[in-house]
């Protein structure tokens, strides 16, 4: 279904962005360095790079949220210096965020008027919206406060919000890691619309398919350099790859699952009413998972995936003991120091402030999670040398680059503190491990080296049990797939007899024998793409 | 209970909560920025000897007013340079400007203690004052009682109607999604704080100059830590601050018209003192009981301080 | 223009420069103080921070004023590292005094070398007691314990005042508010002959050591250090967040109450209305000027308890009232939080783009 990218529009015509050396260096780093780049009418251009590249600082520079500390901003011919977003939104320049900047508690409507200049009656603006979201094929209902709204729906806010004040250039920033895959050819198809109305889009992403359907041109950044540019349809993904990290993507050993042992982790019937007003309810989910397997759970953030999370880890106590089974003990009113002594070790999704504290020593984030396990604390006293020991053990099995064990945790880069939470977790030889998001703003390489040990766990006859919104992650380490959907887990497929289409279908809550107590059964043409 | 004693009572009430109100809208304000003041005690201390200073020397009760407001406003600005410029943790800050502001009042309030202000008279309102049993009570007050009516009114406008109020309350949701799409959060706080500071002396004012009028040390007496209370149990919201604020001036004068009434009730007036200190202790249980309802109307950055990246 | 710059990693030197460098600036703050108010600063500097410290006497009682100050505060700090806020150290220490006061008066007469230990046993759980009230709200129904550990200060200062103004006033007191005084059983032994100076600075220095183990070794206090700085961290790890409120309250209320105790059975030797003498919200500055850190504690003790003396020497000599010494607390306290900022920025100058 890859359509090849349609000729540019105003082809001919000068550039309607040109940046010029644009530098940005902050006391830690140098975001980006001496970075050229132009756009012109019409033009998709993608901005391709990996983690921490610097793409995102480079985009909040064009929309004024951030200043160069050198270098020349050239909108439309003329010379300027963004001075703030609404600077940049006079002279049609529009962004959508990758963490959106809405306002959870204010109505679409509301955020919608906080971005335009001047007063705004809300029931013109709301009459507006409508049509503009008609227009677009972007349904939103503009009197809804955003905290009911889905992640896609949030975006096409954000969407709207910019498509309001006629821009003349489009910044998206990694739009389709909250979308399911047919909500991004959805997505594609209101940016070809703009593109062939004369807009210019600069697109943010990593991922390379995506951007050789989309995109017409591409700039390289790598370690906030630009490496090269290049027309993605003429291009191969191994090829970008090698501009975008130096290298070739690397693969991971994976061999076939040793037959499946004991169950590990059951879920019987969980049931579970979020606490928190804003999460989602868990709906009668089963599951099982196998010493010597890796389940993967996908699906669209914001689904129940941080609720369900807690239900295992034991954050979140359930009120019975049956739905959640640890190595057949039935644990649902234990609390998470009492699994891990059955055997559960967890990654979670946030590292900073949650996987580890940010002001403490690697050791004393060693001490966390493994005080038990390897016996770290004699007599209520702690025993700094041997967690010393241990901290220092993970940072070697895992080669994580710092400071030594007395390093603070906020001092290392996401994917060496990620490798560091891992190895915590892994080096204290789980029966169960579960893992959100192993590699969730990690570089390649780190994010390969992550991979690798969970295989390597997995054939020690550990049972993983991995949630992400990688699809493609889950398709490269996983043994068997489900999906969660608005608090409800699918049937688990192995992996092998199951395709991204057929799982993305899935992430929309339409699985075969789906139980549905929303009247899902007749949605707009639009909103079944999108939900 | 007589039609006089129901009319003095009620006069009383609304007298007893006035401070109450300006104080907490003040800080609901600063708060729905997502500044938590905790100094509120120290502000009003501070209003409070300022504008009896002044009142004394000059003779005007007005510039007296003014003289509290700058005041509070002052000691708000210290508490902003201090957690918006130099991000210093609220609640520490927050707690050496009560200690502060109460110990500087003491300080320069030390000459005044035996100094007696002339009483300022009410405004009568004229024909709604004539009204049996609440018009006297409602309508023959002090200037800074309609005052405090006047903020909650505009105060409901503000953050309701206007466009000004929807970026203070979007401000306080989310500092940084405000910045990103290019609202100045900052300059935003100040403003909000400095408001705050400003009610907070006003309030402190009218105890001084109007309600005793009279200075002395610890004179007070906790209001600045129960109006914190009242906005808490108001969930953020102006028209629960007047409720509760009348609440709490209806307790407080109950038990001083309890300990005048000369009823020889076998129950020692320490323990009736103490009962407005107990109600604000027993609404906070009450409120916060539900942490739901807490979390869906606090603004969710209180107190967590934000800066900008350059 | 300055600006701030962010560090790339938090200073180590700043954490401990800066209290030295909040005390210079209230030295500074102090002395423009003195000027603007017609005394000479160099005069007023030696009266309020020399005459206290002038001979072993002046020494001795500045070791005195510094016992209750440390007592409350390394029992704030264990609070305070896990983000409980306990400020009602002051009513916390009251209630202590008054149940020491209960064991004394009940066993009037009595000789007893057990009765001194009873009477701190009785002010420690006083205090906790009293602090277990915002424990129990905060656990229970959420109540911020802030606000209800202060309201209480209040309440405690009513009901120390129909005690002494009623069931417990000394009958041949000539109707001062006050208990009769405790028998020497009841009072603290001298630490130093010729002086004031009481077992109670001992206690205190014991507990101070104790707290350091606690805080710094122990696993609780650990836990407790991460519910402070992550408490998000703390849930994951599966370190109950109620056990560390009650922890923290309760070992504040316990040394506050302690410190309550020695007050009544030392220099004053009866319970009055006047027993809380703001020792509790002074103990909140020296908590944080010693960065909650046992040993920073013991320092900034000293120095508190320097400018409360030099505030009643101030009273005397320079005819000030004594309240100034409130505004130096406050000013250090301040400065101290403005000094912090330098821990993680730095100042730069920087020429603004035209």
């Amino acid at each position: 279904m890859t359509h090849p990218p349609a000729s540019i529009a105003g082809a001919a015509s000068n550039p309607r962005l040109k940046l010029s050396g644009i530098s940005k260096i902050y006391p830690t780093v140098v975001a980006n360095d001496r970075v050229d780049l132009s756009v012109r009418p019409g033009e998709i251009r993608a901005i391709l790079g990996e983690n921490g590249a610097g793409k995102s600082t480079l985009m909040k520079m064009i929309y004024g949220v951030t200043r160069p500390s050198a270098g020349q901003i050239f909108w439309e011919g003329q010379d300027v210096q963004v001075t703030s977003p609404a600077h940049a939104r006079s002279l049609g320049i529009g962004m959508v965020f990758q963490h959106f900047s809405l306002f959870e508690t204010l109505t679409v409507v509301e955020n919608v008027a906080l971005a335009l200049p001047g007063a705004q009656a809300l029931d013109e603006l709301a009459e507006r919206i409508t049509e503009v979201s008609t227009r677009y094929g972007l349904p939103v209902d503009p009197r809804r406060h955003i905290h009911a709204l889905s992640v896609g729906e949030r975006q096409r806010v954000e969407i709207i919000r910019c498509l309001l004040q006629d821009p003349r250039l489009l910044i998206m920033d990694e739009p389709t890691s909250v979308l399911t895959p047919q909500a991004v050819r959805k997505l594609f198809e209101t940016l070809r619309q703009l593109s062939d109305e004369g807009c210019s889009i600069l697109y943010i992403s990593h991922k390379l398919d995506e951007i050789r359907e989309l995109c017409h041109t591409a700039t390289v950044l790598r370690a906030g350099k630009v490496t090269g540019e290049c027309e993605p349809a003429r291009e191969t993904p191994q090829s970008m790859a090698r501009l975008m990290i130096g290298k070739e993507l690397p693969h991971c050993e994976h061999s076939q699952a040793a037959a499946s042992g004991e169950v590990r982790l059951r879920l019987a019937g969980l049931s579970h009413a979020a606490d928190d007003p804003f999460g989602v309810d868990l709906k009668d989910i089963h599951l099982e998972v196998h010493a010597g397997e890796i389940v993967g759970i996908a699906g669209v953030s914001g689904n129940g995936q941080q609720e369900l999370l807690r239900a295992i880890s034991g954050e979140e106590p359930l009120a019975e003991r049956f739905p959640v089974q640890i190595c057949n003990v039935e644990a649902g009113r234990l609390k998470p120091g009492q699994r891990r002594k059955l055997g559960l070790c967890f990654v979670p999704e946030e590292r900073l402030g949650r996987g580890a504290v940010p002001g403490m020593a690697l050791a004393d984030n060693a001490l966390l999670t493994a005080s038990h396990t390897q016996g770290l604390v004699r007599g209520g006293l702690v025993d700094a040398g041997r967690a010393r020991a241990f901290a220092e053990r993970c940072i070697e099995a895992f080669k994580v680059k710092c400071g030594g064990a007395g390093a603070p945790a906020k001092s290392l880069s996401g994917g060496n503190l990620q490798k560091f939470i891992v190895g915590r977790e892994i080096l204290q030889a789980p029966r169960l491990l579960v893992c959100a998001q192993p590699t969730w703003g990690v570089d390649v390489g780190a994010a390969a080296l992550i991979r690798q040990a969970l295989i390597d766990l997995r054939d020690r006859g550990c049972a993983v049990l991995v949630i992400s919104e990688e699809l493609d992650e889950l398709f490269e380490i996983c043994d068997r797939i489900t999906v969660i959907a608005k608090g409800r887990l699918s049937p688990a497929r192995p992996t092998a007899q199951t395709t991204v289409e057929d799982i993305g279908v899935w992430m929309s809550g339409l699985w075969p024998g789906a139980e549905t107590d929303e009247p899902l059964a007749a949605p707009t043409p639009a909103e079944s793409l999108h939900a | 209970m007589d039609a006089n004693l129901f009319t003095s009572m009620l006069f009383a009430t609304v007298v007893a909560g006035t401070p109450l109100i300006i104080v907490a809208l003040g800080l609901l304000v600063s708060e729905r920025a997502g500044v938590l003041n905790l100094g509120a005690e120290g502000m009003m201390a501070m209003g409070a000897v300022t504008a009896f200073a002044i009142t004394h020397h000059s003779g005007s009760p007005w510039l007296g007013v003014l003289a509290g407001m700058s005041a509070g406003m002052a000691m708000a600005l210290l508490f902003g340079v201090l957690t918006l410029t130099l991000m210093a943790n609220q609640v520490a800050s927050g707690l050496a400007l009560a200690i502060f502001g109460v110990g500087l009042a003491a300080f320069v309030g030390k000459p005044y203690e035996a100094v007696a202000l002339q009483a300022v008279p009410p405004i009568r309102i004229p024909f709604i004052a004539d009204i049996p049993l609440i018009g006297e009570a409602l309508y023959n007050q002090q200037l800074l009682v309609y005052f405090s009516w006047a903020l909650f009114w505009g105060l409901l406008w503000f953050l309701y109607r206007s466009r000004a109020g929807l970026v203070l309350r979007a401000v306080g949701e989310s500092p940084a999604s405000a910045h990103a799409i290019g609202y100045p959060v900052i300059r935003i706080r100040y403003l909000a704080v400095l408001f705050g500071g400003a009610m907070a002396g006003i309030g402190g004012a009218f105890l001084s100059v109007f309600y005793t009028p009279m200075w002395a040390e610890g004179m007070v007496a906790g209001r600045g830590w129960i109006a914190l209370a009242l906005v808490v149990f108001a969930t953020w919201r102006p028209l629960r601050v007047m409720i509760g604020a009348y609440l709490f001036g209806g307790v407080m004068i109950t038990q001083l018209f309890i300990q005048g009434s000369g009823l020889q009730i076998d129950f020692p007036s320490q323990f009736l003192s103490s009962l407005p200190y107990w109600a604000t202790i027993v609404v906070l249980v009450v409120i916060s009981r539900n942490v739901n309802t807490i979390r869906l109307n606090s603004p969710l950055s209180l107190g967590k301080p934000y800066r900008p990246d350059a | 223009m300055l600006e701030l710059e962010a560090r790339a990693e938090p200073s180590r030197l700043m954490p401990w420069l800066s209290p030295l460098l909040a005390v210079a600036l209230t030295l500074v703050g102090g002395m423009l103080l003195f000027l603007a108010l017609g005394k000479d600063p160099i005069e007023g500097f030696r009266i309020f921070f020399l005459n206290p410290v002038r001979d072993l006497y002046a020494v001795s009682e500045l070791l005195l004023k510094a016992t209750p100050l440390m007592l409350c505060a390394i029992g704030l700090a264990i609070g305070f590292r896990a983000n409980v806020w306990n400020i009602g150290a002051e009513g916390q220490f009251m209630l202590g005094a008054v149940a020491a006061t209960g064991v004394a008066l009940y066993f009037d007469g009595s000789q007893s070398s057990l009765l001194l230990p009873a009477m701190v046993a009785a002010g420690a759980l006083g205090g906790a007691l009293w602090a277990s009230i915002p424990a129990f709200l905060r656990t229970h129904f959420n109540a911020n314990e802030i606000l209800v550990s202060l309201m209480l200060v209040y309440v405690a200062q009513l009901f120390v005042s129909w005690l002494v103004f009623g069931p417990w006033r000394d009958p041949d007191g000539f109707n001062f508010p006050q208990t009769k005084m405790f028998d020497d059983a009841a009072t603290m032994p001298m630490l130093l002959e010729g002086t004031r100076l009481h077992m109670g600075f001992a206690i205190a220095i014991g507990l101070l050591v104790a707290g350091h183990v606690f805080m710094n070794h122990s696993f609780t206090g650990f836990r407790m250090r991460v519910a402070g700085e992550a408490a998000a961290a703390a849930r994951y790890a599966g370190f109950s967040a109620s056990r560390m409120i009650w922890a923290g309250l309760l070992a504040g209320g316990a040394a506050a109450g302690i410190a309550g105790m020695g007050e009544v059975a030392g220099p004053m030797g009866q319970l009055t209305d006047k027993v809380g003498s703001g020792y509790g919200f002074a103990a909140i500055i020296v908590a944080f000027v010693g960065r909650l850190n046992a040993f920073g504690i013991l320092l900034a003790s000293l120095l508190m308890a320097l400018l409360y003396i030099g505030g009643e020497q101030a009273q005397q000599y320079l005819n000030l009232p004594s309240s100034i010494s409130m505004v130096f607390q406050g000013m250090l306290l301040f400065f101290l939080l403005g000094s912090d900022v330098f821990i993680n920025y730095r100042l730069r100058l920087r020429r603004r783009a035209a």
